[in-house]
């Protein structure tokens, strides 16, 4: 736009006084009386822990999405000065006086007004007019469940917000002569776009994907053009993978890297994680940790901490009371000692480390560390008692073997308490075992099975803890299978009493262990996919075949004591507006390619360029932001659909522009031309004012503002599906 | 462009053809060695015409064609002597029931008996084994009750017999449809090869299972599909129509066995919606043309495939017409035609009343009964009282007494009717708890509200006031039974009973969540019907109105087959193997025994074959690539060449997409798998293996010159099938069984063979 630097020193600039206009009002909807209402609003409550916890700089995981999102939201909140001194706990909770409401929901806010005038330029991308750009830039503006979206603290319109930019700089790059050395900013801009989206939702990544679609679409026709060099091609095929995969993959992680060198101290979260990874986490286990001795030695006390995180994290646990002699469905058991998982820290979770050859349970000096194939004896610190396994079922799965603590009933049971270690992340054949680092397998020596968790709950008998049992069928990688000294010490005492007293002790000294970046990137990024968290129907959830035709809302909040309240309702005739365009755009899609292929061109072929790049974009986007949801069994709410929603604007001005320069001017041949073109303006308008009508009838539940009676919100109930809350006075 | 230059000439050699062909035309109706006597004379005719004209591009091919045409005869011989030896070899072995044959050969056995039974699978595949079972003098006697059973002196060598056969034409099939798809022998031969010492499928070809059948219809479909675009130059001849038609009946076979055919149906389809896609841009076929050629598919692929397979359900019905285990998944009005069903001929009074013991149904196709029983639901879901829910088997626990607000004690004399809008109170037979609903949320639906058994002996609450209604009844309309569609409105909240279909978790036993609805819109689910009525007071009539026509009955076991499909969850602490694992032949299944002493028999692919394959897909991407860059580029490429990267883009990527649809689903489904789901994509990927291999090697004389370049595609063709019979050789043990030590002791017949820690032998 800035055209020239001369002497005299005169600047030329061009403004686009629409583009400027839409902006403004798309500010005005979206960031007017941000802070009312004045209370957390809906999924706040969910979004706000995680900013809590920035705030306070704790760790935490969160499987919903990457780290980004939450980062720019904690952002904004940092902006305001919020201190994390507040507890999200339900929808509708007031925000006490300290908390910044405003700066809060400020970016969230931003992102979705910036998505107007993104919208407008696209479509000038897209090679229409600016006629068209108005239209879209309007729908978008007036669409209510977007203005609702963006004015709290949630994320889907900092993801629009990316999706948009996105596009908008790919095709400005691509759409650049291809002698200016400026295009490739877009090209990068675009790449860093794509980066954040993907880290913002993993629902990103499909639109990302369609990016790379488009751009390898383009970059196939480049390499099918003769008059460019080979060598050119190559360097332009390496800047586009350059800023179009490595970009944004390396901006991926490096969201990673901001988010784990931010939060450095233990939560809440901390037990999904490995010890490994809880140790580099200050406070928490590192303290408890710090300056253990690392390698485990014949001797060592220890906890030893099931490598499974499911149903909840546990350490082998056994304790004064025997199996039950006979199960409710009359199994018999050894009636030996239980021995089971517990998920708390507890006394009886330290076992002492024993050779099999020798009496003593203290550690020599220099101690002797256990290796990879050694054969050992677990003494349970508290009873003495050997940890054993037999052929005689367990309790709760009995395919498997029981595993008790040995006690000699002189019923021919004889003890069989050898376990053989089996480290299975070594490095060498000979590796020592080491506190925390080393995943460990004990195998049975008698039976070769391998101690497991189950993770069956016992029944009464067993105090409702989780079931331990060796299983003979080994698959290679199930880390239920899998323990890791966790606490660790040597121990001193030879005496039972002394070192009951030894293990009521805590544990001290001090060292950090470090694990690599790389180490905690790739164990978060796993446990983030694969966190199941239990699968339940909502009372706002929908299915995603519902949305189409905009059969569910969404309360967002309701006034303590009016009726004055917020909804996430769409604009329905907008809605029916885009729904219509995707149906027209599939059909006459399917009626040009037919008569195409029989030779018949409706319109030139740059025309018909243009609306096949616009169906790749808006109708492309739609799906991919769609179908997905159809085979997920997650819950699933509206405001997912209104990411493909804004694909569907984007798509309608543009399909009725081409129907009013092209498909019209057929009927040029047919005398009533012009007719048609002003029915079809005349009718775009009263589409538009419709808009604009329901937008402002909505407009009470989309701000909250004022408040209304119970009979004119039982007017708004368009739908029967729809529900809308009246308090009863 | 190849394209182009062949009309014309194609054109005129249409009559030739039509002059020369009516010997084999007889005669290909039959078997499938005619066939290829019928190209032999096509491409005699194609010859005689290649020279007529001019020896140029492609009359060059096929004469390349026909020299390969006369080994091409033995090698299918071979391939065929092959298959089968290696597919019959020990087929009795272990002479006791293994693994899934406890499903299939037991349902084989309730054709054979009549009985009526349900299964996930539509009825073809057990309808075949069980006709083999019939044929081959088994009694239908034996009970296959769990693996390990022995056979003892049952006829169970017929059935598997039959499978086996079936599974042997799998590797001529690959011959053919590669030879088909690349013109090169050795192509073919490299994928009948690959399929033949596999052990995978070697092994699940040799039990009673429905796989072989399955696989058997989806090659064959392939098969005739490859054949018939080879007759796309001669529309509407016979053998057009032959191909055609043979197509549409494998697809019907296909699904019919299993679902899973609906992935070779999708195959067919795009391909068929690209032959379309041909000829619309034919610009010398008019529009008339076109759309015979779009009738003539939508006839032989959609409606005769659809016809079949209606007709496969129709034999289904008839001949399994006595009450036996499957009755309880199926409505009332399907049991009344089973014969020894207590609804068979049933009488019952013919309006409802107070005081009468009713079982109520849900009107959703495969509803479920209203039912209660002795158990609460669990702490945090909703209040802790009795469960409600809807059963789909008939249960003493299915019945109700309907009461009226108040009174507890039938009266004397004639009962009062039931009618439009009066106030009931239901209360559960066994439990004498009432229907109750309360403002709780349902337990799944959480729009919704609870609904549960309160009270005892009758006495509850307000919240137990029912309003019932019959759907486009008046005020005062008796009920009837079976025949009225009636709702029940609660008093209280005002919400309607409704079934919402879905699957309670473990503490509902897995039955099917009742709720109240507030939303009173009228559907099936809302919806019910009485069904079993007793009221000794009323007299009986005879109801004839029950059987419900065929078209009913079919859509109501689809119904009632994908809901056990979807069922088929995995269970925590089993097992659940994931589609990753597949190609790489992470974990096999175990068809017989575990321990040491056992006879035992492990379904393993022969892991060279399945990582050759493995690596060829990576290869054929690549070569994929290189090939159309060069071509998008503009490199000038020999003829060869050219040909070679139309059979890689063409019959690959056909082959490839195969292998995608029939591999990629399965990562969406949420229901249980298991390994052997692979094997008809690892056909697939077989085949396009053969397909790859052989360009590669025939291209060695891009790097190599051409005395060496022929040494370097001869020695590997060898190392190729060196290393695939040497392997087959290592892990034979797998499917003909194997008894001693374990693989990791050092007397086994497998040792140093558990090249993976996850394999279980």
């Amino acid at each position: 736009m800035w055209k020239m630097l001369q002497l005299p020193l005169v600047v030329t600039a061009q403004v686009d006084l629409l583009l400027v206009l839409v902006s403004l009002l798309a500010f005005w909807t979206r960031l007017s009386h941000l802070s009312y209402p004045n209370a957390v609003v809906f999924d706040e409550v969910y979004y706000g822990q995680f900013v809590s916890l920035y705030m306070k700089r704790v760790f935490f995981i969160d499987d919903s999405g990457p780290p980004l999102g939450h980062m720019i939201l904690a952002f904004g909140a940092y902006l305001g000065g919020f201190d994390g001194n507040f507890v999200w706990n339900r929808i509708g909770a007031e925000y006490p006086t300290t908390v910044n409401v405003w700066s809060l929901r400020l970016l969230p806010a931003l992102c979705g007004a910036l998505c107007v005038p993104l919208v407008y330029l696209l479509t000038l991308e897209l090679k229409f007019s600016h006629l068209s750009a108005l239209g879209a830039a309007v729908l978008l503006l007036l669409e209510n469940s977007l203005i609702v979206q963006s004015r709290f603290m949630l994320l889907e319109s900092v993801l629009i917000f990316f999706v948009l930019l996105a596009f908008f700089s790919y095709l400005r790059f691509h759409n650049a002569p291809s002698s200016s050395w400026s295009r490739y900013i877009w090209l990068i801009l675009s790449g860093v776009s794509c980066g954040a989206v993907v880290g913002v939702k993993y629902m990103g990544l499909f639109s990302y994907l369609l990016l790379l679609v488009v751009a390898s679409l383009h970059t196939w026709k480049l390499i099918g053009d003769k008059t460019i060099s080979h060598r050119n091609v190559c360097v332009q095929c390496v800047h586009r993978v350059l800023c179009l995969v490595v970009v944004p993959v390396l901006l991926y992680v490096f969201w990673f890297y901001v988010h784990l060198s931010f939060l450095n101290r233990s939560g809440p979260h901390d037990q999904l994680m490995s010890s490994a990874f809880q140790a580099s986490l200050q406070g928490g286990l590192s303290r408890i940790t710090r300056g253990q001795p690392l390698e485990v030695a014949y001797g060592s006390q220890v906890t030893l901490r099931s490598s499974v995180s499911q149903p909840i994290p546990c350490w082998l646990h056994s304790h004064k009371v025997n199996y039950p002699i006979r199960y409710d469905n009359g199994r018999g058991s050894s009636h030996q000692q239980q021995v089971t998982c517990y998920p708390f820290k507890d006394v009886n979770n330290w076992w002492i480390i024993k050779d099999p050859g020798r009496q003593q349970l203290v550690v020599d000096t220099p101690p002797r560390p256990v290796r990879h194939g050694d054969v050992i004896q677990l003494v349970h610190g508290m009873t003495s008692r050997f940890l054993n396994s037999h052929d005689v079922a367990a309790p709760m799965s009995p395919h498997t073997q029981e595993v008790s603590g040995y006690i000699d009933f002189n019923v021919s049971m004889p003890a069989q308490n050898l376990w053989r270690v089996d480290i299975s992340n070594r490095e060498a054949e000979s590796e020592v075992w080491k506190t925390i680092l080393s995943e460990v397998r004990l195998v049975h020596v008698n039976t070769s099975a391998v101690l497991k968790l189950s993770g069956v709950p016992l029944p009464d008998w067993g105090f409702r803890q989780l079931e331990v049992v060796a299983d003979k069928l080994f698959k290679a990688h199930s880390s239920s299978l899998e323990w890791t000294v966790e606490e660790h010490r040597y121990g001193t005492s030879q005496e039972q009493k002394e070192r009951e007293a030894e293990l009521h002790s805590p544990t001290h000294i001090d060292v950090d262990r470090k694990i690599s970046f790389w180490a905690k990137f790739v164990e978060l990024q796993w446990k983030m996919l694969t966190v199941k968290q239990e699968e339940s129907e909502h009372k706002y959830s929908s299915s995603p075949l519902e949305w189409i035709t905009m059969e569910t809302n969404i309360a967002y909040w309701l006034h303590s004591s009016t009726n004055a309240q917020i909804h996430l309702i769409g604009n329905p005739v907008s809605w029916g507006v885009g729904n219509l365009s995707l149906l027209a755009y599939q059909l006459l899609a399917v009626v040009y390619l037919l008569r195409r292929r029989r030779g018949l061109k409706d319109v030139p072929d740059g025309v018909w360029d243009q609306f096949v790049c616009l169906g790749c974009v808006c109708v492309g986007g739609w799906l991919v932001n769609f179908v997905p949801f159809l085979l997920m069994d997650k819950t699933l709410f509206l405001y997912h659909y209104l990411p493909a929603l804004c694909y569907l604007y984007l798509l309608s001005p543009a399909l009725l522009e081409h129907a009013h320069t092209h498909l019209l001017r057929y009927a040029h041949q047919l005398q009533h031309s012009l007719t048609h073109q002003r029915a079809l303006c005349v009718g775009a308008l009263a589409v538009l004012l419709s808009i604009f009508l329901t937008y402002r009838t909505f407009c009470p539940l989309t701000y909250g503002s004022p408040e209304l009676s119970a009979h004119q919100l039982q007017g708004l109930k368009w739908r029967d599906t729809w529900d809308i809350l009246y308090r009863r006075r | 462009m190849a394209k182009a230059e062949c009309t014309p000439k194609w054109n005129t050699l249409a009559l030739r053809n039509r002059k020369t062909c009516p010997t084999p035309e007889k005669s290909f109706q039959t078997t499938f060695t005619p066939v290829s006597k019928d190209k032999n004379s096509q491409t005699a005719g194609l010859l005689a015409g290649g020279d007529t004209q001019s020896s140029n591009g492609p009359s060059g091919q096929f004469v390349a064609r026909g020299s390969i045409e006369s080994p091409s005869k033995v090698l299918l011989m071979l391939v065929a002597g092959l298959s089968f030896s290696t597919r019959l070899y020990k087929l009795t072995e272990p002479p006791h029931v293994c693994w899934d044959e406890t499903h299939f050969g037991k349902m084989g056995s309730y054709y054979i008996n009549r009985t009526f039974f349900f299964d996930v699978h539509p009825p073809l595949g057990k309808m075949l084994i069980g006709l083999a079972g019939y044929m081959s003098g088994y009694n239908g006697t034996f009970p296959f009750i769990k693996p390990g059973d022995k056979y003892e002196n049952q006829n169970y060598w017929g059935m598997r017999g039959f499978c086996a056969v079936l599974g042997s034409f799998l590797p001529i099939f690959a011959y053919l449809i590669v030879l088909e798809l690349s013109n090169s022998c050795t192509a073919a031969i490299i994928a009948a090869t690959l399929l033949i010492f596999d052990t995978g499928c070697i092994t699940i070809s040799q039990y009673i299972l429905l796989d072989p059948i399955l696989m058997f219809f989806i090659m064959a479909a392939v098969l005739s599909m490859v054949k018939f675009n080879q007759q796309r130059y001669r529309s509407f001849t016979a053998s057009w129509w032959f191909w055609l038609v043979l197509t549409g009946i494998n697809l019907a076979g296909a699904l019919g066995v299993k679902f899973v055919g609906l992935f070779v149906i999708v195959l067919v389809g795009l391909n068929t919606i690209g032959d379309l896609w041909r000829l619309l841009g034919d610009m010398s076929l008019s529009l008339v043309d076109i759309a015979k050629h779009f009738l003539a598919r939508a006839f032989a692929l959609i409606l005769l495939p659809l016809i079949l397979y209606v007709t496969i359900f129709a034999v289904h019905f008839v001949v399994l017409n006595k009450s036996g285990p499957g009755d309880g998944f199926f409505s009332s009005a399907f049991q009344s035609r089973l014969i020894g069903n207590n609804l068979h001929n049933a009488s019952m009074p013919e309006y409802l009343a107070f005081g009468s013991t009713v079982t109520i149904k849900n009107l959703r196709i495969a509803g479920g009964y209203l039912h209660s029983h002795w158990h609460l639901y669990p702490e945090g879901v909703g209040a802790r009282q009795q469960q409600v829910t809807a059963y789909l088997h008939k249960d003493y626990n299915n019945l109700w007494v309907v009461h009226r607000q108040q009174d507890n004690n039938s009266q004397s004399g004639n009962p009062d009717l039931v009618r439009h809008g009066d106030i009931v109170r239901l209360e559960h037979k066994e439990t004498t708890r009432n229907l109750h609903s309360h403002l709780h949320e349902a337990p799944l639906t959480k729009k919704h509200f609870q609904v549960t058994g309160y009270g005892i002996n009758g006495t509850g609450d307000a919240n137990d006031l029912w309003q019932m209604e019959v759907c486009g009844g008046r005020k005062g309309d008796p009920v009837k039974v079976l025949r009225s569609k009636v709702r029940f409105l609660h008093r209280a909240t005002g919400c309607v009973l409704y079934s919402s279909g879905k699957t309670l978790p473990k503490w509902g036993w897995e039955q099917i969540e009742v709720t109240c609805s507030p939303y009173l819109k009228e559907t099936p689910s809302s919806q019910w019907n009485i069904e079993d009525h007793i009221n000794p007071k009323l007299p009986n009539i005879s109801l004839s109105v029950l059987k419900p026509n065929f078209l009913e009955i079919l859509l109501e076991s689809h119904i009632v087959m994908f809901r056990g499909n979807s069922g088929l969850k995995p269970k925590d602490n089993e097992m659940n193997s994931k589609p990753w694992h597949w190609p790489i032949n992470y974990q096999g299944l175990r068809f017989s025994g575990v321990n040491a002493t056992e006879y035992r028999v492990y379904l393993l692919g022969n892991p060279v074959v399945w990582w050759i394959n493995l690596a060829s897909l990576g290869l054929y991407f690549t070569m994929v690539a290189v090939a159309s860059i060069a071509t998008q580029r503009g490199f000038s490429l020999g003829q060869q060449r050219i040909e070679h990267s139309l059979v890689l883009v063409r019959g690959g990527g056909l082959l490839m997409l195969g292998w995608l649809l029939h591999y990629a689903p399965f990562f969406t489904m949420g229901r249980i798998l298991y390994f052997h789901h692979y094997f008809p994509a690892m056909l697939f990927s077989s085949m396009l293996t053969g397909l790859t291999l052989d360009i590669l090697f025939r291209s060695a004389d891009l790097l190599l010159h051409p005395p060496y370049s022929y040494w370097f595609q001869r020695t590997g063709q060898l190392l190729l099938l060196f290393s695939i019979l040497y392997s087959f050789y290592l892990f034979h043990p797998l499917s003909y069984g194997m008894t001693g030590p374990l693989a990791h002791e050092p007397g086994s017949a497998m040792a140093g063979l558990k090249w993976m820690d996850s394999w279980e032998f």
